[in-house]
């Protein structure tokens, strides 16, 4: 789960992590009301969205007057930000960041990660703030430092200075990066990040260690146990869609095609959309069913993939294990028949009661076109729909 | 000969009288596992499907010699379930619970550190031996008896090669499923190892999905260390960066864990890849009479 980077900057706080003081602003008002709370010679006003690379996009803006934040809370309040990371369509801002404004020395990158190949938490840092890490780990990788921490102990205060010298952080500003260091991991661990990012970290001229910004995404599965965090969620930053099949506990993620798909497992899923794509198909989504879908989960699945406008076909694909075919077959029947059907809809059952299944498909007189195998139905679908 | 269990391998159920526990401790037994125990703390000295039940892991295999487990519990309470029985000496323990936090299997893998217990998964479909044990929940029947390693970060992706290689009367040796979350326990070298090392594996076909590295440090191992033919597949070619497609470490992040790459990699290191996950089980039969076993692999007709 993403959350905006005020949200970030509220929590790092409350873990004596240095940040500028800040506020959220919803309105143009709102937003002039914070900064006159602010009090300082200069402003940054800063769109809060989902995605990186709001400054390029024009949504940070630097004020050195109350009028100049006004002008550009305006300018930026409901402008759709199109980054590298927002997609083509953009995103459009609804909320500001009214914070002060601070004198930057220098930028530095901090994050946090969980590496796969040690399984333990990751400390990177690098003197090349600013930019993208991914772009300094191609270009000059020798400037990126890692220490990789024991979870029994923690990020040891050694490490992080470690850290803090091998990225050229000023001797006398060291103390503070420890601090911000060991702060930011309490962060990581207590609240069950799986990304923790400063970049960029600054110092200041009067002597400061800042996150000036802060991206933090959450391990889902955690979030059982961080109901604070739960209530950052932002519903406007997600698709429809997805939101609503997460209330069924269905794994969906919109995509730019037309076929729409109904898979059992993730790996299924996945495999099933390349396929089509293998038969010059576009898949219109990925959803995974899950194990323990019932007839009511079918019909929801169902009910989703058809409000995208966009579907111009449906490939119900199961292997059922724990997943029984004949269920499959009873929830695409009753979803068929309770919501009407104008498109083509391939089916492939194989697995677990498969024979009882085709006889449910068969026998309810909807006009369903079976499928022997994955690939057989990947075809077929892709045909009709460009019929 | 197989890897990781055969028909002597003695299995307790942790979360045996959940739903789910039960549910699969029947059909194990069914195809023919032998389970000699169940674990539910608070429910020990009751009996389920004829199967003794007991309060903790360390009583269960006291009592009954198990030398695996598998677990069912709940996510919340799944780390500390594979410790108990990692902590009870259980030689291989198989996790089949999806949605455990990370950092909890972090504590989990340094928590194994030194001690003799293999972790299988989380989020995994389990281990199976046909004909003689099946540990998970998988799908019993598509399984034959054969001589083809198969190993996957994926469960229904599983089903679907074993069943093609069934279909064409190829035969398994072992199924592993290592699941589908960025931190596990057996990694897919670990298997490849075993395979390397089983008389009875002549092939291995290896699953992977997008996501982390481990399948091009596989193919890299591959290269170096495997006296047998590997044949893969990799899903996900057509997923979107920085998108988490089901599984918790199925994410292109960075530039990184990209099909195309993995792809590359394996082919590079000579492991065939097959282009669809429709031609995993025909990519394996090329293979097979490329190197000349294709008959010593034909186990059913």
């Amino acid at each position: 789960m993403n959350i905006h980077e005020y949200q970030g900057k509220e929590i790092l706080r409350s873990y004596g992590v240095a940040v500028p003081n800040g506020k959220v602003a919803f309105s143009v008002d709102e937003a002039v009301e914070a900064a006159k709370d602010l009090g300082t010679d200069v402003t940054v006003v800063k769109a809060q969205i989902h995605a990186g690379g709001r400054g390029k996009a024009g949504g940070v803006k630097v004020a050195k007057s109350l009028d100049e934040v006004r002008t550009y809370a305006d300018e930026i309040l409901g402008k759709t930000l199109v980054t590298h990371q927002t997609g083509p369509e953009g995103k459009e801002v609804k909320r500001l960041l009214i914070e002060e404004g601070c004198d930057i020395k220098s930028e530095y990158y901090i994050g946090l990660v969980v590496d796969r190949a040690t399984d333990r938490i990751v400390m990177m840092g690098s003197e090349e703030g600013g930019t993208e890490i991914e772009e300094v780990a191609e270009k000059t990788p020798e400037k990126i430092f890692k220490e990789v921490v024991d979870p029994v102990v923690g990020l040891m205060p050694y490490q992080a200075r470690r850290l803090a010298f091998n990225i050229n952080i000023p001797k006398e500003l060291v103390r503070d990066a420890v601090k911000f260091m060991i702060g930011l991991y309490q962060v990581f661990v207590d609240k069950d990040c799986s990304i923790a990012e400063i970049n960029p970290l600054v110092t200041t001229g009067d002597g400061k260690v800042m996150a000036l910004d802060a991206k933090l995404n959450f391990d889902s599965n955690a979030l059982y146990r961080q109901k604070d965090i739960l209530e950052y969620r932002d519903l406007d930053e997600e698709d429809q869609k997805e939101i609503e099949a997460s209330k069924f506990d269905l794994s969906y993620i919109s995509l730019d095609g037309n076929i729409g798909c109904m898979v059992n497992g993730a790996g299924l899923a996945m495999a099933t959309m390349d396929i089509i794509k293998h038969y010059n198909g576009d898949p219109a989504n990925f959803l995974d069913v899950g194990g323990g879908a019932t007839k009511e989960k079918v019909t929801e699945a169902f009910k989703i993939i058809l409000s995208d406008d966009s579907v111009k076909g449906i490939y119900v694909n199961i292997f059922g294990g724990i997943m029984k075919c004949d269920i499959i077959a009873e929830g695409v029947v009753a979803a068929t028949k309770e919501i009407g059907l104008q498109i083509p809809l391939v089916v492939r059952l194989e697995g677990t009661n498969v024979e009882l299944g085709k006889k449910i498909l068969e026998e309810s007189g909807l006009d369903i076109t079976a499928a022997d195998s994955m690939a057989d139905g990947a075809e077929k679908i892709v045909s009709l729909v460009k019929a | 000969m197989s890897i990781m269990i055969n028909k002597d391998t003695k299995v307790i159920v942790q979360g045996i009288t959940g739903s789910t526990g039960l549910f699969h401790t029947k059909q194990a037994i069914e195809y023919g596992t032998n389970i000699v125990g169940g674990v539910t703390p608070g429910k020990g000295g009751t009996e389920v499907e004829g199967i003794p039940v007991f309060d903790t892991v360390s009583d269960a295999v006291a009592k009954t010699g198990a030398n695996a487990s598998v677990i069912y519990v709940p996510p919340a309470f799944a780390a500390d379930a594979i410790m108990e029985a990692a902590d009870a000496g259980v030689e291989l323990v198989i996790t089949i619970t999806e949605g455990i936090p990370v950092t909890d299997m972090i504590k989990v893998k340094r928590y194994l550190e030194g001690k003799m217990t293999r972790l299988i998964g989380p989020n995994c479909p389990g281990v199976i031996t046909p004909e003689e044990c099946k540990i998970g929940i998988m799908p019993g029947y598509i399984h034959k008896k054969g001589h083809v390693g198969v190993v996957s970060r994926s469960g229904t992706l599983t089903y679907e090669a074993v069943h093609q290689l069934s279909t064409e009367g190829i035969g398994q040796s072992t199924a592993v499923g290592i699941g589908g979350d960025p931190v596990n326990g057996t990694n897919f070298i670990d298997v490849l190892k075993l395979f390397n090392e089983d008389e009875d594996t002549y092939a291995v076909i290896m699953i992977g999905e997008i996501g982390g590295t481990a399948e091009e440090e596989a193919a890299e191992w591959i290269k170096e260390n495997m006296k047998k033919p590997v044949v893969g597949f990799i899903g996900g070619k057509t997923a979107p960066p920085g998108k988490r497609m089901g599984h918790a470490g199925a994410i292109i992040s960075g530039g990184k864990g990209t099909a195309d790459a993995k792809i590359e990699t394996l082919e590079r290191c000579g492991v065939k890849v097959a282009e669809t996950p429709a031609v995993m089980g025909e990519t394996l039969i090329e293979a097979l009479k490329e190197n000349g076993i294709y008959e010593k692999c034909v186990t059913h007709k």
